[in-house]
């Protein structure tokens, strides 16, 4: 994308980079993990609906490196920045690095994610002009995120017990750490202040936790204990996040720099 | 001659030439009636073309770029394509002839924000124009028959921007843009 980069203080330039990278990433390997569905998801029209939302996911990774290279303007671009780096310096969120499980694991998964990215999505302000672009067309086509993860999470509470039984074991196992896509931002302070975001991670974080308990009190269900859990952050990358890694970059690490 | 002949460039004449260049994932249409072209700027020493993309990860983003170089190449004057979002492209930009070409080769154009419930509010918390159960509040009609009485099957479908329908009446699966 070619825009005007408007001028940033270093401190905010600085901010901006570890928001851009932590948002981007986390798409990124959200769209890899639920790729993994594509053929062998537990309907036809899901594999349809998994593998485009999962598409979805890597395009919008890609516009948010494009960005970053444009905030750190050393010669990176989204290629470099998704495939070049060891798996340490990945800042997904550790959501994020469950492997990808069963059905119930994606779609508990899934729910407290998009939920999630809606909450601090919604928390990004006019300061960066380039980014409040990006993110009011993202935001039109995440709702249909949204809508697809509530239709499943809907229809596996209301699916008979074992499906019930399987969603709550679910919810309680990736809740364990599903706050961490709010870890706090070294920059965030200089964030808030430039109006790049609109609140805190913690102001984002409570109001997502409204929403996810809006959802399943209705249906009988309630946020299991373990999602009080302390962030774990968006370091300590899993084994099973390494093995995503080294699928990721087979390609690129068997052929450096070759194009389609 | 040839300096007056470049100057004499007119920026419909460029919106002609780009109503040539078709969609690779809808050829039936063009980046003209898809609404994606936003500004047309013709300088002495080079053509600018801003395009908008329909859907942010659209993968014919780049052959969508391309196809616009090569066909304004006759002009003789440099070409830059640019993609922005400076603007966020919406369903709405559809062109009349856009919406009728689509539903001519099968395709249900969107209905417009505004029916659909949208109420122009992109950070919006639900898609008030479907429910948690995937039923919708703005009927779709079958590009084939007319009919109304057509169903969602799957919002989701073989690109980004489209979704899978079913027509009662003339038992026709078909695709339908989704509105964004």
């Amino acid at each position: 994308m070619t825009v005007m980069t408007p001028t940033l203080t270093p401190a905010v330039g600085t901010a901006l980079a570890e928001l851009l990278l932590s948002m981007a990433d986390d798409e990124f390997v959200s769209g890899f993990t639920d790729s993994e569905w594509t053929g062998i998801a537990p309907l036809l029209e899901e594999d349809v609906a998994i593998s485009s939302i999962s598409q979805d996911e890597l395009g919008h990774a890609r516009a948010l490196y494009q960005l970053l290279a444009e905030v750190r303007d050393d010669g990176s671009d989204e290629d470099s920045i998704a495939y070049d780096r060891e798996p340490d310096d990945y800042r997904h969120a550790r959501l994020l690095d469950h492997p990808r499980g069963d059905w119930a694991d994606t779609i508990a998964r899934r729910f407290y994610y998009e939920l999630a990215d809606e909450a601090r999505l919604a928390s990004i302000g006019g300061g960066y002009r380039p980014l409040a672009d990006l993110v009011e067309k993202l935001r039109r086509e995440e709702r249909y995120h949204r809508m697809h993860v509530v239709a499943w999470i809907h229809r596996l509470a209301n699916g008979g017990a074992d499906a019930r039984q399987r969603l709550e074991a679910a919810l309680a196992t990736q809740g364990l750490d599903a706050p961490t896509v709010f870890t706090p931002l070294e920059g965030e302070a200089a964030l808030v202040k430039a109006g790049i975001l609109t609140r805190s991670m913690a102001d984002a974080e409570a109001a997502w936790r409204a929403d996810l308990t809006s959802i399943l009190v209705p249906l009988g269900l309630a946020l299991p204990p373990s999602i009080e859990h302390s962030p774990a952050g968006r370091r300590d990358h899993s084994a099973a996040f390494r093995w995503l890694w080294t699928e990721f970059t087979s390609v690129r690490r068997s052929e450096g720099g070759a194009t389609w | 001659m040839a300096a007056e002949r470049t100057l004499a460039i007119e920026p419909r004449d460029v919106l002609a030439a780009l109503d040539e260049v078709a969609d690779p994932e809808i050829p039936t249409v063009s980046v003209v009636e898809l609404g994606m072209v936003e500004r047309i700027e013709v300088r002495p020493d080079e053509l600018v073309v801003e395009l908008l993309p329909t859907f942010v990860g659209c993968p014919a983003i780049e052959i969508i770029r391309e196809s616009v170089a090569t066909r304004l190449a006759s002009f003789g004057r440099p070409v830059r394509v640019e993609m922005t979002f400076s603007t966020p492209w919406t369903t709405d930009r559809i062109s009349p002839e856009g919406r009728e070409k689509l539903r001519r080769s099968g395709f249900a154009p969107p209905p417009h924000l505004a029916t659909a419930g949208y109420g122009g509010q992109p950070g919006g918390r639900a898609l008030p124009m479907v429910d948690p159960m995937f039923g919708l509040a703005a009927p779709v009609e079958c590009p084939y028959c007319g009919s109304a009485r057509t169903t969602l099957e799957n919002v989701f479908g073989p690109t980004q921007c489209r979704s899978i329908r079913h027509c009662a009446d003339c038992r026709q699966p078909f695709e339908a843009f989704k509105p964004v």
